[in-house]
């Protein structure tokens, strides 16, 4: 019991102590910012955390809202983390969450007289398989001719932005709408679980989370994966394929990315615009490194801004302080938990280093070398 | 005409090749306006990369920039007279705003070389955060400041040239769109030259890309290493700031949140195309925001016939996205190839530390 405790102690030391410090700077930022509200505010942080928390863990609805906003986070998360274990940058969750949504939305929208029975698995398995695919091309990219996934990723998101913009405005677009959107899913619709929109889509980042730590650390494809990612060179003397390790890696990071963007479609928004604004695929990238790229780790990083995105509403209305500081402070917190070296150093943390460093130095080395693996 | 128009595949490409010439005139001067921010993103991009410093934070640092020109330049409106010299729109508060913004992506740039160089901290996710933090706290400032709705202090204006220029058959056109620019466009233009002709005839730019290729070997001849990208990286931060600039005080003059919209991306992609060269790179943004162009084009005023239909067969969006796909192709060596710098990415550590 005390080693466990020991061992929660050592991994979650520093990400608390980077949270800690995001809020502290949070707080600066909005009392130099006050004049620009009305006036010079030393309570304002204050104000606006309490009503940040309220709205996000105050209340049943406020509890069921970070949930329904942790849930593409935690998918997402899972497919930059497990991308991280086996040595990739997956900066493409935001493609691979748009195309799951729109396949999930196709075969959706095809769908709408069938019975929700039909509609709704085939659903969200059309968005896992669009996710799937858009995961797989940087794979087999990377792993057959070089090119690095951070630069075809970034890529194959604005790819993804224009196809879901053709297929939504053209072919897909709804006959009595006012704007570029599809019309209202109906058989695909999930079914609401908790509270007021806490969707079915909540199940599966519960089910995909320890789905996830089971595939890294249990099985035979997570111990190639996690090899592959501390060292091709090693994995191959071992008999390891890690080309086709680094295409399935990618696949599965890619589904998972598509899951989470036919979840919100067929969860919360309904219907799918032809423009669908979203921050996810960022924040994925926060969620990973904050969870340490560990599914447990991503859960609770994903449960943490998740719940600052629904308590943020609360603290514009109440606190006056924009929805955007809740950027400012993912982004602080990344600050902290990159510069871990000189966090350590100054508050002179003992705490062994368990991040995901090792993983990403394979990551970033590769990037000017651009080999075949 | 029309018979050659009517061979077969052959007689619709020539049509395409003088559908492209006469749509040329009208659409340059978007084409050279949308690829300036590109150009000078890219720029930003040369100076890290080529001395080894991946910079995905280009986009952020970008938008850092617009947001502090407009509102430094419009707060300046307010206080200093706005006098101006009467070239090319340039008055007191954009030479302000303009010197604000790219001392505030300097300063970005900084935060990226401390992370990346002296920290030794992932440089992927260093330009991560400039990106997350860069739309975060712009966006914040923002909405704080719209409550007031401070004054705009105008845009820089355009070099009238001679309207003898104007009317030189063929090349006018062309002269007109690159060279009837603002003040932020006329720097791209030099700076890309400057930049081309440093990297392969200076000290300066055999340092650099010593330093990118091989920097131990650069230490053993006596380069200092971590000198050289700090002053690169944070001087590729001067670009950014230009870049940035050019969207709320040149091309337009109003700051809207995220409004760089890609371009800081884009930017990385013409980097990549112009294989990490300041003239290849300008290239492939006129390229890319050629494909722009030509979408345009094609929407408002489509060609006729069997090359219209086709055209017009092919979604819009296609146009978009093909500065994208080129940029895969070429970096997975598909058609030709497209080689980073050997040390991009890798944090440089000295012996001395190592051991």
């Amino acid at each position: 019991m005390r080693a466990a405790l020991e061992r929660v102690r050592s991994v979650a030391v520093l990400p608390a102590v980077a949270i800690g410090l995001a809020l502290v700077v949070g707080a600066v930022i909005m009392i130099l910012s006050s004049p620009l509200v009305g006036g010079f505010d030393l309570t304002l942080p204050l104000t606006a955390y309490q009503a940040l928390a309220v709205g996000a863990f105050g209340s049943g609805n406020a509890l069921v809202s970070t949930l329904v906003n942790a849930t593409p986070l935690v998918l997402a998360g899972l497919a930059v983390g497990i991308g991280f274990k086996a040595g990739l940058f997956n900066i493409g969750a935001q493609g691979q969450f748009l195309i799951g949504a729109l396949s999930a939305t196709i075969v959706a929208i095809a769908l709408n007289g069938a019975s929700p029975a039909v509609a709704i698995p085939l659903s969200l398995l059309a968005g896992m398989a669009g996710g799937l695919a858009w995961g797989f091309v940087p794979g087999f990219l990377k792993a057959f001719t070089g090119a690095h996934e951070v630069v075809t990723t970034i890529m194959l998101n604005f790819v993804a932005i224009q196809i879901v913009s053709y297929v939504i405005s053209g072919p897909l677009r709804g006959a009595e709408v006012t704007f570029a959107r599809t019309d209202n899913i109906v058989a695909g619709e999930l079914p609401i679980l908790i509270g007021r929109d806490g969707h079915l889509g909540l199940l599966l980042a519960a089910v995909a989370v320890p789905a996830a730590w089971w595939l890294l650390y249990r099985s035979t494809i997570g111990f190639e994966i996690r090899t592959v990612g501390a060292n091709p060179d090693a994995a191959r003397y071992g008999g390891m394929q890690p080309k086709w390790i680094t295409v399935l890696a990618m696949s599965v990071c890619g589904l998972l990315a598509g899951t989470a963007g036919a979840g919100e479609i067929l969860g919360e928004v309904g219907y799918m615009p032809a423009s669908y604004g979203t921050t996810v695929g960022f924040d994925a990238i926060a969620v990973a490194l904050l969870g340490r790229a560990h599914p447990v780790g991503i859960l609770f990083a994903g449960l943490l801004f998740g719940g600052m995105q629904a308590g943020a509403g609360l603290m514009q209305v109440q606190a006056g302080i924009p929805v955007q500081m809740v950027s400012v402070l993912q982004a602080v917190i990344l600050f902290f938990l990159a510069a871990e070296l000189i966090v350590r150093r100054v508050l002179r943390i003992r705490a062994p280093g368990t991040g995901v460093e090792a993983e990403l130095e394979t990551v970033s080395r590769s990037y000017g070398e651009q080999t075949s693996l | 005409m029309d018979a050659i128009f009517d061979i077969p595949v052959i007689g619709v490409l020539i049509q395409f090749v003088v559908y492209v010439i006469a749509a040329l005139p009208v659409v340059a001067p978007t084409i050279a306006a949308a690829a300036t921010p590109i150009a000078l993103g890219a720029m930003c991009g040369f100076m890290n990369e080529r001395s080894g410093v991946v910079n995905i934070g280009i986009e952020g640092m970008m938008l850092t920039a617009a947001f502090v020109a407009w509102w430094s330049a419009s707060l300046a409106a307010q206080v200093v007279p706005n006098v101006g010299i009467g070239v090319l729109g340039i008055t007191l508060p954009l030479v302000i705003g303009l010197t604000t913004a790219i001392l505030a992506a300097m300063a970005v740039s900084a935060v990226h070389a401390w992370l990346s160089i002296t920290v030794r901290a992932d440089q992927i996710i260093s330009g991560t955060i400039i990106n997350i933090f860069a739309v975060g706290i712009t966006g914040y400032l923002n909405l704080l400041i719209s409550k007031q709705s401070p004054p705009s202090a105008g845009q820089f204006q355009p070099l009238q040239l001679p309207g003898v220029l104007e009317d030189v058959p063929v090349l006018g056109f062309l002269l007109d769109s690159l060279i009837g620019v603002g003040p932020i466009g006329l720097t791209m233009l030099i700076s890309v030259i400057v930049l081309q002709v440093l990297l392969f005839r200076s000290r300066w730019g055999l340092r650099t890309r010593a330093v990118g290729e091989h920097p131990k070997a650069a230490e053993t001849v006596g380069i200092d290493v971590i000198r050289l990208r700090y002053r690169n990286v944070i001087g590729g931060g001067v670009f950014a700031g230009l870049a940035g600039a050019y969207l709320t005080i040149e091309f337009g003059s109003a700051f809207q949140g995220e409004m760089t919209a890609g371009r800081g991306f884009i930017a990385l992609a013409a980097l990549i195309f112009g294989r990490w060269t300041p003239v290849g790179a300008f290239g492939a943004a006129l390229l890319f925001t050629a494909s722009i162009g030509l979408e345009r084009s094609i929407r408002f005023a489509p060609p006729e016939g069997q090359l219209g239909e086709w055209l017009t067969a092919v979604p819009l969006q296609f146009y978009g996205a093909l500065p994208y796909l080129i940029t895969i192709i070429v970096l997975a060596g598909v058609v030709g190839r497209s080689l980073a710098p050997a040390a991009v990415g890798r944090p440089y550590e000295r012996e001395s530390k190592a051991a």
